[in-house]
């Protein structure tokens, strides 16, 4: 399949400080990338050099095949979506949807059926006439969008859209956002530092950190077989435990600070002596296990965080090392009170490790 | 407890109220009054239209009043173009430290009077003036021009002078237009003239119209610089006023005049605010 944008070896300094790291990557036509980072790592940089408003310090971008140094923004295929949307707040919701297309010199007639099917597109049909400052928040992202899609671009960028809106807003715009895209088939690069909304839209994730790409996959891949410690500990939960490596089979057997000696996975073959840093998802560990491994340990229960589906217990070691514990809510272990102590078990191939 | 707090404000209030009345009210007044006044055949002070009729009748009047009214709209119109990309490059481009300091450099000129502003002009535009000089021995003329006297001088005197009155509104607005949307517009494959049309000058009218009318107005009550710069035969209205109060001694059409040079100079703000679709309330706040 093409790329709709290819980007090499990209780096941009402010001053002696690099924003954006020595960055390469591809995106297929249609898919939806996402770029996860946290405050400052560099995300609105590089949409900004996509896009045209910054040029790069070194490296190359390429959409469609066509090298877009030294192109505007007004010149290039793709659209952005501002991190605060930056309507026009002169102008109604069908002028803000005609205003690129009127740019190109289109026929009013084109203009205002493209309009219409564009709001009808993003499930606001009749919102013409409407005020910017009549929307609400989900309303206005969605015109915002609109905007942008009503131009076709080859590529559509998105620099964390959904951060102004409220929880249950967020959770909404994310499936619609997702919905969209494939309804439309454009291709989305996505920014955001929330990586639950990265993890449900994506086809593929960039986790970027310190202006660098730490990895990029399938946010299946992300979550279930992180390449670095920022990338375990970014991308979803995970508890972290520090420990020394004894012994390397088919595992790595790993005794903590406090002891205890577990069986795990790494990517690298460690000798034995290396201090590394175990990593394990709290739905990794399970209850009252039946049968006895190697990776079985008791722990103390300090109190039960009731989220609904997604609850968890906080445990503690006899050495007082705190672990999240996801608790199933099929009534199983509804018996568990604070203070009881409970034996946990886990699998060695859900325990990763990367040196310390 | 209310009466006190009414107590208070009318003591707030009443210095206000005082000048207000003093100084605008009553020489007001007093002035309409004596604009309907006028002498009869013998002599005797009457009320009469006749001071009114005059500046109809007397095409040298109204003919002086339209140009001056044409002349102050041209001066506002090369005030705003002017002011435009000064006040975008101070409230958008400057870096802030740099921003301050221009904007003390627009200041400067109103340190000194008006009066010393115009002579400066008039010491680098004479003929025996700097500009000559350095064109002459420059080579590039090979007789000293006359720059001053003519329309084009008044009216870049004119621009000059009210110049701080466009840029102070425009800075004032501009710096409340999200960058943001600047870069949508040109994201969205708007040309750089397109933005200024479609998405600066929009954001920017309430200032552009209160700077416009307070450049309009300076430029129309403007009395020192057309009548220095502008040489004998172009007449400002504020001339013509001046000429029936101290040289012909004719209070009441002086009056009159003044009285015309509010109310048509106000009319022509209103037609101005119909055209653009403004109210002054909005303008104001
Ligand atoms: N014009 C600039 N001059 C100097 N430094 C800059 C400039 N723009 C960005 N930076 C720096 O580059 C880094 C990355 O900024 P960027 O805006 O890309 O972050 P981000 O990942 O988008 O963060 P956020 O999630 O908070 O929006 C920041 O440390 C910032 O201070
Ligand atoms: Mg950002």
């Amino acid at each position: 399949m093409a790329n709709d944008l290819s980007v090499r070896e990209l780096v941009r300094t402010f001053g002696d400080f690099t924003a954006v790291d020595d960055v390469t990557f591809d995106v297929p036509q249609g898919s939806f990338f996402s770029i996860l980072g946290p405050s400052g790592c560099g995300k609105t940089t590089l949409l900004r050099m996509v896009a045209g408003f910054d040029e790069p310090t070194s490296g190359t971008i390429a959409i469609r095949g066509t090298d877009m140094c030294g192109v505007p923004p007004n010149k290039r295929p793709v659209n952005l979506v501002f991190q605060h949307l930056a309507l026009f707040p002169m102008m109604n919701v069908a002028e803000n949807i005609a205003f690129g297309l009127k740019r190109r010199g289109m026929q009013s007639a084109e203009i205002s059926r493209k309009t219409q099917a564009i709001l009808e597109r993003v499930d606001l049909p009749g919102y013409g006439d409407k005020r910017i400052n009549q929307l609400s928040g989900g309303q206005k992202q969605r015109v915002a969008i609109a905007r942008c899609l009503v131009m076709e671009p080859s590529v559509l960028l998105l620099d964390e859209p959904l951060g102004a809106l409220d929880l249950k807003l967020r959770e909404q715009m994310k499936v619609e956002l997702k919905k969209l895209q494939a309804k439309v088939g454009t291709t989305f690069i996505y920014i955001t530092h929330d990586q639950s909304e990265a993890l449900v839209m994506s086809d593929r994730i960039a986790v970027m950190n310190n202006g660098r790409f730490e990895q990029v996959g399938p946010p299946r891949e992300l979550y279930s077989d992180p390449h670095t410690p920022f990338v375990a500990r970014f991308v979803g939960e995970n508890n972290a435990w520090s420990g020394t490596v004894e012994e390397v089979d088919t595992h790595v057997r790993i005794r903590t600070e406090e002891g205890l000696l577990f069986r795990a996975r790494s990517h690298d073959a460690y000798p034995a002596g290396t201090r590394v840093d175990l990593f394990l998802r709290p739905e990794a560990l399970r209850i009252e296990p039946e049968g006895k491994s190697l990776n079985t340990f008791k722990v103390t229960v300090k109190t039960i965080l009731f989220d609904g589906a997604n609850s968890r217990l906080l445990t503690v070691t006899p050495k007082n090392h705190e672990l999240l514990v996801s608790l199933p809510q099929n009534r199983q272990f509804d018996y568990i009170q604070p203070g009881d102590i409970i034996t946990l078990d886990w699998h060695p191939d859900s325990g990763l490790c990367f040196e310390a | 407890m209310k009466s006190g707090y009414r107590l208070t404000l009318w003591l707030f209030l009443a210095p206000v109220l005082l000048w207000l009345f003093l100084l605008i009210v009553i020489p007001h007044l007093d002035l309409l009054l004596m604009s309907f006044r006028g002498e009869s055949g013998v002599g005797n002070p009457v009320w009469t239209l006749q001071n009114y009729k005059n500046f109809f009748t007397e095409p040298i009047y109204w003919r002086t009043f339209v140009r001056t009214a044409l002349y102050a709209v041209i001066t506002t119109l090369c005030t705003f173009v002017l002011a435009l990309p000064v006040s975008f490059y101070i409230a958008k481009l400057a870096r802030p430290r740099t921003r301050g300091f221009l904007t003390v450099l627009l200041l400067l000129p109103f340190w000194v009077s008006e009066l010393v502003r115009v002579y400066g002009w008039m010491i680098l535009l004479r003929e025996s003036g700097v500009f000559n000089y350095v064109l002459l021995k420059m080579g590039i003329i090979h007789q000293p021009v006359e720059m001053l006297y003519n329309d084009v001088t008044m009216i870049m005197g004119l621009v000059y002078t009210s110049m701080l009155f466009m840029v102070v509104p425009l800075i004032s607005v501009m710096e409340s237009l999200d960058d943001s949307l600047i870069e949508a517009a040109y994201d969205l494959e708007a040309s750089k003239f397109a933005i200024l049309r479609t998405i600066i000058i929009p954001h920017c009218k309430p200032g552009i119209t209160s700077g416009a009318i307070v450049v309009f107005m300076l430029a129309l009550g403007n009395y020192l610089t057309p009548n220095l710069m502008g040489g004998k035969n172009s007449l400002w209205f504020t001339e013509q006023i001046y000429n029936q109060f101290i040289a012909s001694f004719n209070w009441n059409q002086g009056a009159a005049f003044g009285f015309l040079l509010l109310v048509l100079s106000s009319l022509i703000i209103w037609t101005g605010l119909k055209v653009t679709r403004q109210r002054l309330g909005e303008v104001a706040s």
